[in-house]
């Protein structure tokens, strides 16, 4: 568990992030949200002590991060930054062990690793484990970044906008890629973005900034059903709350028993995918599958009565 | 092989037979000599000079770089920095400063001989080294250096793992301006009774014969030339031993 205390960091008499405060559980992932310059990455940087807080703490599992030097503490910390700062006299291999490396893993154990770990970021082993990172795109620098971060299996994960230069594509993967992991390892994760789409789909606890501030804290759907401001509801993007919301609810969550015909839709699918399904094929229902068997329907008006404020 | 290199071939073995055998050279020089007066030097070995000109470059260059560099690194730390825009003053300074007067100044405390030559090419030395070594260690890549805190080197590790081997090729370079520099200026010695090259040109000169000033200055122009090429050649097997080539995209 890590627990923000008050936390603020001014530079030249202005907060550049405002006494917050927020508990993040373990195993869990929390996206911090907000527009450019509003102290999401001064947050993070706080958290391992990259930058020193002006005033408040950080306790991780209840102890204290100053009760340690700062480079022992990031040891223990996966950190992909901002723009991936990769080394550039180091190959790929050697940066993703550069940890491994640090904790003392020996060549063996960190080889397998580093290949583990470009495998997972469908990157072929063969191909990229010696190659220097400017001769990567810069797609696959990002993930060689992250997969840096990644390679000692921290506890605790901070990433800075990891997924910022990814294609659709490959971004929608990566995201995927990083929820499985996070899954099977337990880990922490603070993850920042300003994409609001990829805070909903990641994030257990969606944390959003504004002006140093935390404005709102909770999980996606109450981020997006009782935006705490103005500003959230912006950024939540009002027209769009609805779909959002759909986006958040498994069609398992309403199936109910009843006809219906046509293509089926898989029981782990969202509701915006069956209500995109209903309006493309122009249907009132669609059969629901788990597996191979047909568990039931989902039905437009059911979808439609999710949909709504639940004012 | 390439032009270069047999180049580079033709133009060491022509070094080798001046400075080992310059009897040989008679024919060429003679023109040059005053009638009846003597073309080849001979008061001491042309051998014995040069090594002994290498050997102060050799020393005052290495003492340079070692004293430049530590300095360099001292004032990029952060406890340093407020002595980095005093340093680059004296820097200036020193450059500004002529290497003849350095000679001058350090007789007096010296005395005559190598003494204030090693001095005075040191004194040199350290000024484009200083400079090159500051400019490759405040122009890192923030990211990179943003990274290397993150993932949790400390700061003696992130200097030797990062700052140094990405600051390599610049500071590489300071010391390869430093050696040519010292090349020439090492002659200069010789006013002040160093055993340099310089003590053929100067014979030559006072004697008004102008075969010695050609033998001195040719040999001296050679191993400048061969030196500076040869330190290049370094630098880029270094670079790449140390940057995988990445460095010089
Ligand atoms: N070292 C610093 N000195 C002075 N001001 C700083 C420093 N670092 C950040 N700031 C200021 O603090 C504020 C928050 O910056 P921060 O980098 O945390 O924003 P961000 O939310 O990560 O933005 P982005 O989405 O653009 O990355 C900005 O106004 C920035 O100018
Ligand atoms: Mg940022």
């Amino acid at each position: 568990m890590i627990e923000i205390d008050q936390i603020s960091k001014v530079y030249d008499g202005k907060a550049a992030v405002d006494a917050v405060s927020m508990t993040v559980e373990t195993g869990t992932i929390t996206v911090i949200v907000g527009t450019s310059g509003s102290g999401k990455t001064t947050l993070l940087r706080m958290i391992n002590r990259l930058e020193e807080p002006t005033s408040g703490e950080v306790r991780i599992n209840g102890v204290v991060t100053t009760s340690m030097p700062g480079h022992i503490l990031r040891r223990r910390i996966g950190y992909a930054i901002q723009g991936h700062g990769l080394f550039p006299h180091h190959t790929v291999g050697r940066n993703i062990g550069a940890v491994p490396q640090l904790l003392g893993w020996s060549k063996e154990k960190t080889r397998a690793r580093v290949d583990e770990l470009l495998d997972l970021f469908s990157m072929d082993p063969a191909q990229f484990r010696d190659r220097y990172p400017a001769e990567l795109s810069g797609g696959q620098q990002q993930r060689v970044g992250v997969a840096r971060a990644l390679a000692s299996r921290p506890d605790l994960l901070l990433m800075d906008e990891p997924f910022g230069a990814l294609d659709p594509i490959i971004r929608a993967r990566a995201q995927t890629d990083l929820r499985r992991i996070q899954r099977t390892l337990g880990s922490t994760i603070m993850l920042v973005t300003h994409d609001m789409e990829e805070a909903i789909h990641l994030g257990d606890r969606v944390a959003v900034m504004d002006g140093g501030q935390l404005v709102q804290h909770g999980t996606p759907a109450e981020i997006i059903q009782n935006p705490a401001t103005a500003f959230v509801a912006d950024m939540v993007g009002g027209v769009d709350r609805p779909l959002r919301l759909l986006s958040l609810i498994a069609v398992a969550d309403i199936v109910e028993d009843g006809p219906a015909t046509g293509t089926p839709i898989a029981a782990e699918a969202s509701l915006r995918d069956a209500l995109s399904a209903c309006l493309w094929s122009g249907r009132d229902a669609l059969p629901v599958t788990r597996g191979d068997a047909i568990i039931g329907r989902v039905t437009l008006p059911a979808i439609r009565a999710q949909a709504q404020a639940t004012a | 092989m390439s032009g270069g290199g047999l180049r580079r071939i033709a133009l060491t073995a022509l070094l080798i037979a001046l400075v080992v055998r310059p009897s040989w050279f008679a024919w060429a020089f003679a023109p040059f000599a005053p009638t009846g007066g003597p073309v080849i030097y001979e008061r001491a070995s042309l051998l014995s000079l040069s090594l002994n000109h290498l050997g102060l470059v050799v020393l005052a260059s290495t003492a340079a770089t070692a004293v430049a560099v530590t300095l360099a690194i001292l004032v990029t730390r952060p406890a340093g920095a407020a002595f980095l825009p005093l340093s680059r003053t004296i820097t200036n300074i020193g450059q500004t400063f002529p290497p003849v007067a350095v000679l001058a100044l350090a007789v007096p405390a010296l005395g005559f001989g190598s003494g204030p030559t090693l001095v005075a090419l040191f004194l040199y030395g350290l000024l484009p080294i200083f400079e090159n070594a500051i400019t490759g260690l405040t122009t890192l890549p923030p990211a990179t250096m943003e990274a290397a805190r993150g993932i949790g080197l400390n700061g003696w590790q992130r200097l030797n793992r990062v700052e140094l081997p990405l600051a390599l090729p610049v500071i590489l370079t300071g010391i390869r301006l430093s050696v040519v520099i010292a090349l020439g200026t090492a002659t200069i010695g010789s006013t002040v009774a160093a055993k340099t090259l310089g003590e053929v040109i100067i014979a030559g000169l006072l004697t008004n014969n102008t075969a010695y000033v050609l033998q001195g200055g040719l040999i001296v122009g050679l191993f400048a030339v061969l030196i500076y090429d040869a330190m290049i050649r370094l630098e880029t097997y270094l670079t790449q031993r140390v940057t995988g080539g990445a460095a010089g995209r």
